[in-house]
């Protein structure tokens, strides 16, 4: 087609009333919203349910009973604790390190900056493929990592494979994945505070410690309350590096939500009591973003106030 | 094909010559062992043809879910003697065992209409079957318009038959005569002892007849032999613990998973005296000779570990005993086999795993499907895969009879064929069957673990279990 024919063809202009506008630019962002709300409410609609995929006779609406159930189980307070102390672990431990590290390689330069590249290394490892590596390294006949232990002088220590050292195992593979990813956050962050008050206590010859605790702290709380969220979240539902690596035991050791409503679901065909164990998972989420988005907002205020 | 060579195996299938005779003379012709095989083959599927409108589905295509397994590959290897018998196309997916069921889960509850027919387990089937998702093969087998002359199913091994069949009725008898085919068996799996020969007799450890005696040749052994363990058994916390050698000796030792009682009702049965004296030895023996990470071993870790001389004896599946006699194992060739009795009266009794052949209900054609369901099934497949494959244990007795691959198991794997002759008559699902099975198994799995791991007393963690199943039994509305 010759430009002289396309300059005869009609330019067509599609009109958008202003009021139609805001729909249609949000369209996109509704349409994500039904994919993810319609399996939202059907998971409802089933922890509602006695519904089994063995019993499809016996499913019938039981409305709370599922939740109600919860109450008198042992098992739910066992994966409610497990769930609490597996998410408050990691996350401290890896806040602790996440921090320290970005502490250390807060100077630019040319070695910091490779170390950091290094040290996101593991994030970029899948999960469950690290999980399979930890299970290999602590495995109590060839792993390295055994190995080790009893040059110390542990001897038969048995990492995930006993109940008492099980914890400590996960939490150890869920550090190593996860810590990078804490601490990238928090450089990013420790990188981007203004130099004038650092100078000023400088100047003034503030102790170190006390530059950490009033300065450095207080003005790197946004990034941390964020990191906080990211991992807090997800350490909640975590799920592949505990299956994989124990399938929820010894005994009932590990058996978080995620794993208990999976082996609920796919090994039991327990549908109700499998969504409803999601739905308070959903619950606890919610709350737990929401305390923090709050707080951060909240020190976001105070820190503009501040200015 | 050359006339000679197809003299050759017409007198073969006429029974004028043996099988080694026929595998002889074409060596003699110059046909290698894999053209002698599928030579063989194809005119087995010119036989099957004579009979039976193999063609009625011609241009028919079906698709498979299949699990990556030795069975597979020996059914893939023979495909396409199938599309020729019947002109019909297969597709297929394969997944790792540690997704596979997830999928089939999956495919069967969303009523996908994806999959045709697909690998399971008979236990599986007590939930797929009551849920609506598979058919009562029955009505094929039975019909002979859809079957063809020589599938022979009572060919079939008799427990190994009846365990796929069951009424629906929790607690209900497996094959009673009111039972429903649920799956067709396809390869089997026996729980045995397989152990290293050389590591128990440098310990002079006698091979075992009863379970005190096991306990002792399995810490005689440990401690005759430098960093290795006495016994392999599974420990993980899943059902796949209990089925296999626990829940063989268990059985044997006279002991019941749940009662039934008159009027229907389940309770838990693992809390009787019996039970627990039998738990007691079992997590004894655990603590003293088993692997220092027994809680998260599966059947691979068990296998692998007797493959690398790191397990002195394993008391599971028979086939990891015979597959880690083989290939690049360190203790290739060193394995032996034994039958085992826990109670050390009578005959074994093993609680047995059965890879089956199931057809979703949710098929476009069934009739087409069990086309290839009663090919995979039959004899010839069945004698093709054992011969030619490592399709062991086949569910046939007419395989088992068949005196070559007699030979070929005697002369690689000695003693292997004794264990399974002793074992077989006896070899059946020991479990009742009921909707709840993966929840009663998953727990009680726990509940070893936690005994082994010394959380709680035998006599406590029993009691403990008993009480919750039955709790579960009652919220399910089966106690």
């Amino acid at each position: 087609m010759t430009d002289a024919v396309l300059d005869r063809v009609p330019r067509r202009r599609v009109r958008i009333s202003r009021k139609a506008l805001p729909y249609l630019l949000s369209l996109p962002a509704l349409l994500a919203c039904i994919g993810i709300l319609i399996p939202f409410f059907t998971a409802v609609a089933y922890s509602l349910q006695r519904y089994r995929l063995s019993q499809p006779w016996a499913r019938k609406w039981n409305w709370g009973e599922n939740y109600l159930n919860f109450l008198s189980d042992p098992s739910f307070w066992n994966t409610l604790q497990v769930s609490m102390t597996y998410a408050f672990l990691t996350v401290g431990i890896e806040l602790l390190l996440g921090l320290g590290i970005a502490l250390l390689l807060q100077r630019r330069t040319r070695f910091n900056n490779f170390v950091s590249i290094m040290l996101l290394m593991p994030l970029m490892t899948a999960p469950a493929l690290a999980s399979l590596m930890w299970k290999l390294m602590t495995n109590p006949g060839f792993g390295i990592l055994s190995y080790f232990a009893t040059l110390i002088g542990i001897e038969d220590f048995r990492w995930a494979s006993d109940p008492s050292t099980a914890m400590l195992t996960v939490v150890l593979v869920d550090v190593w994945v996860y810590t990078p990813f804490i601490m990238i956050l928090l450089l990013a962050g420790l990188r981007s505070l203004p130099r004038q008050p650092f100078e000023a206590a400088a100047l003034d010859g503030v102790p170190r410690l006390f530059v950490f605790w009033r300065i450095t702290l207080p003005m790197l709380t946004p990034f941390l309350l964020t990191a906080t969220l990211f991992r807090m979240i997800e350490s909640i539902q975590q799920f592949d590096i505990i299956y994989a690596m124990t399938q929820g035991g010894p005994g009932d050791k590990l058996t978080v939500f995620q794993v208990e409503a999976y082996l609920n679901f796919f090994q039991s065909t327990n549908v109700g009591r499998s969504a409803a164990l999601l739905m308070i998972l959903w619950v606890i989420t919610y709350l737990l973003s929401n305390i923090f988005v709050k707080n951060w907002l909240r020190l976001r205020e105070k820190q503009r106030g501040a200015i | 094909m050359y006339e000679k060579q197809k003299d050759l195996i017409s007198a073969w299938q006429r029974g004028q010559l043996s099988r080694r005779g026929l595998i002889r003379g074409l060596a003699a012709l110059g046909v290698t062992g894999a053209t002698a095989g599928t030579l063989f083959n194809m005119m087995q599927t010119q036989a099957l043809a004579a009979d039976f409108d193999w063609k009625k589905h011609s241009g028919k295509g079906i698709k498979l879910l299949l699990n990556k397994h030795p069975y597979t590959d020996a059914m893939i290897a023979n495909l396409d003697n199938f599309k020729a018998l019947t002109g019909m196309d297969v597709s297929y997916d394969v997944f790792p065992e540690d997704v596979y069921f997830d999928k089939v889960t999956a495919a069967l509850s969303s009523r996908s209409s994806e999959y045709d027919a697909f690998m399971t387990g008979a236990y599986m089937t007590w939930t797929y079957g009551p849920a609506g998702w598979i058919v009562d093969h029955n009505e094929w087998i039975q019909d002979s318009s859809k079957t063809n002359p020589g599938y022979n199913w009572t060919d079939m091994l008799e427990g190994v038959r009846k365990s796929c069949a069951w009424n629906g009725r929790p607690g209900g008898e497996l094959g009673s005569d009111d039972a429903k085919q649920w799956c067709i068996p396809w390869g089997y799996e026996q729980n045995n002892l397989a152990y290293n020969a050389g590591m128990m007799e440098k310990a002079g450890a006698a091979v075992p007849t009863n379970m005190d005696e096991m306990i002792e040749a399995a810490a005689r052994a440990q401690a005759g032999n430098d960093g290795i363990y006495g016994i392999g058994v599974r420990g993980s916390r899943s059902w796949a613990t209990i089925h296999p050698g626990f829940l063989s000796a268990y059985a044997n030792m006279g002991e019941i998973d749940l009662n039934v009682s008159d009027d229907g009702k389940l309770s838990a049965a693992m809390n009787t005296a019996g039970s627990k004296a039998f738990h007691a030895k079992w997590v004894k023996m655990i603590q003293d000779s088993g692997a220092a990470d027994w809680s998260t071993h599966t059947w691979y870790q068990v296998g692998t570990d007797l493959g690398a001389g790191k397990s002195a004896m394993i008391y599971d599946a028979d086939i990891l005993g015979y597959f880690m006699n083989g290939g690049d194992n360190a203790m290739a060739g060193k394995l032996a086999y034994a039958p085992f009795a826990a109670s050390g009266n009578g005959a074994p009794t093993p609680n047995i795993w059965i890879w089956s052949l199931a057809m979703s209900k949710f098929s476009k054609d069934l009739d087409a499907t069990w086309y290839f369901m009663q090919w995979a099934s039959g004899p010839e497949h069945g004698l093709f895969g054992a011969a030619e494959m490592d399709f062991v244990n086949p569910v046939r007795q007419s395989v088992w009879d068949d005196a070559d691959f007699r030979a070929r198991l005697s002369g690689s794997y000695p003693g292997y064929v004794e264990m399974h002759d002793v074992s077989a008559p006896g070899a059946s699902i020991k479990f009742t069957a009921q909707p709840l099975f993966f929840d009663v198994t998953t727990e009680w799995a726990a509940t070893l673990q936690k005994m082994v791991a010394k959380e709680v007393p035998v006599d406590e963690g029993l009691d403990q279990l008993a009480a919750s199943i039955d709790r579960q039994l009652k919220d399910a509305g089966l106690g």
